[in-house]
């Protein structure tokens, strides 16, 4: 019988382990909430500072899927998500138009850069305006990489491209990665190449990069965050009172007094500008 | 060169200072996959089994099939699970999605096929005689079974270290199911990824380190039973 030992012995793992995962007490559904955000506000490890604070209030447990803005809203149109947290407002708009979303609130602001390798061999380094930045990388042909993954650094590089009246799809020199936004300021590094990026996660990753911020200041590239929470009347599996809270929270002083204090200690400058409750005008929307 | 040092160093400081979130995020990597391939073991070995004992129409059908899904990627599995159990999806109503539950759904779903073909494999390689002579002997069917399946345990083995490699380490379907919350879905490999996003190499590697160390370790005990039962 002594063949048998190991075959108990897996039972008594399998038991062992069944144990484990009933053991982690499934919170009630209505407590959880679903968070579909932009890459950037978890690799610059904003959230990392606010969802717990949250959490703790509330009583609500995030589910945080740190996706793409386009990827975001895309799980919004379906009820797959309670809240967003996103920056990509031609296509917030389009979102609220469609009934999708029952609220949008501004949160926060930074600024998109264009960075590059330290040599600049497009020479775009100052250019007051990111269309001349563009167009002079299209015309020296230097490599530049797109997120390529409709999220909302892409649908901003893509206006900015359109400004520039330049067609940067299928030319050689422009390449897409359809990674987040760290992954592909790595690419970026690693080819020498240009790239849009939004500060936050720019200054999160700088050490090791190798890459400068070369054009910055431009009016067109103000990155600017709303919060939305999914509409309960289309999707009734939304947990709308979950989201509710959570818009509510990014946009208390509390929050705002936070998202202005990030960054401050680690880069002696904020990452990020809270803004709630001013008039979406008076940022140039 | 340096990096991959501190790589080195950092995961040395994360395991012998047991830093509770690493802690943590092992043991769910060690749970989920382990589970799943438990799970698998029983599927894969009761079908591949009765798929290699019985006689039927199309068996060499369902054989390539289950051959062909030894490689199924784990994205696509990952994908297919999320469409299953989205909240208006087909089993919405569990409301798993974003949980260790639905990552351990989709590493079953991958690790089955591997344990299966293993399976099948192991079973039809016995000498063809053994069957009648057991069943000479005056075994009952069942009897038979049972004593084929123990004959084969060795590869069996094999299969379950294949099965259970190739979950704890996949990525893709983890990701898209589990959704990689801090401290409920995140495992070792979803973690490596978005360190790597974050720029933080060194923790990155050290995450791989570590996720090398648990195969190994584990690995290494199953292939001492393996050795100490090597028939005679």
């Amino acid at each position: 019988m002594k063949r048998l030992n190991t075959l108990t012995l897996l039972m008594a793992a399998a038991a062992l382990l069944g144990a484990f995962l009933t053991a982690s007490p499934a919170k009630a559904a209505s407590k959880n909430l679903i968070l579909a955000t932009t890459t950037s506000t978890q690799d610059s490890g904003l959230l990392d500072v606010l969802i717990p604070v949250f959490e703790k209030e509330s009583g609500y447990m995030v589910k945080t899927i740190a996706v793409g803005s386009g990827q975001a809203m895309a799980m919004g149109e379906k009820g797959e998500a309670d809240v967003l947290l996103v920056h990509s407002p031609e296509a917030e708009k389009k979102f609220m138009d469609k009934g999708a979303g029952s609220s949008r609130r501004l949160v926060m602001h930074n600024d998109f850069v264009i960075v590059g390798p330290a040599g600049d061999p497009a020479k775009i380094r100052g250019e007051k305006t990111s269309a001349e930045a563009f167009k002079k990388i299209a015309q020296s042909g230097s490599i530049f990489l797109s997120r390529g993954d409709n999220s909302g650094t892409h649908a901003k590089e893509k206006g900015l491209w359109k400004g520039a009246a330049v067609t940067p799809e299928g030319q050689k020199w422009y390449q897409q990665t359809g990674l987040g936004m760290g992954q592909t300021l790595n690419v970026t590094a690693e080819k020498k190449g240009y790239t849009l990026t939004d500060r936050a996660t720019y200054l999160a990753l700088k050490k090791g990069l190798g890459l400068e911020i070369l054009v910055e200041g431009d009016a067109k590239l103000l990155n600017i965050y709303h919060v939305i929470e999914v509409n309960t009347a289309k999707w009734p599996k939304v947990n709308g009172p979950a989201g509710k809270a959570f818009a509510d929270f990014m946009v208390s002083k509390k929050a705002q007094e936070m998202i202005g204090k990030f960054g401050v200690d680690k880069f002696g400058a904020p990452l990020f500008f809270p803004d709630a409750g001013k008039k979406p005008e008076s940022m140039g929307l | 060169m340096d990096l991959i040092l501190d790589g080195f160093r950092m995961a040395w400081h994360l395991l012998v200072t047991l830093d509770k979130e690493v802690l943590g995020v092992t043991l769910l990597s060690l749970k989920v996959s382990g589970l799943a391939t438990l799970i698998s073991l029983l599927i894969g070995v009761v079908g591949g089994t009765v798929i290699a004992l019985a006689e039927f129409p199309g068996k060499r059908i369902l054989v390539s099939v289950v051959n062909t899904s030894m490689g199924l990627p784990p994205v696509v599995v990952g994908l297919f699970v999320t469409i299953m159990l989205w909240r208006n999806g087909p089993f919405g109503e569990w409301e798993i999605l974003y949980t260790p539950a639905a990552m351990v759904i989709a590493q079953t779903v991958i690790a089955s096929p591997i344990v299966m073909g293993i399976s099948i494999a192991a079973i039809q390689n016995l000498p063809p005689n053994l069957r009648l002579q057991i069943l000479a002997l005056g075994a009952s069917r069942p009897q038979m079974v049972w004593l084929l399946v123990r004959e084969a345990r060795l590869p069996l083995l094999a299969a379950i270290m294949a099965g259970f490699g190739g979950v704890i380490s996949e990525v893709g379907a983890s990701i898209m199911v589990g959704g990689n919350i801090k401290g409920y879905t995140r495992v070792l490999t979803t973690a490596t990824v978005m360190e790597t996003g974050k720029g933080n190499f060194d923790t990155a590697i050290a995450l791989g380190i570590i996720l090398l160390l648990i195969c190994f370790a584990i690995n290494y005990l199953l292939t001492l039973v393996q050795q100490r039962e090597r028939p005679r």
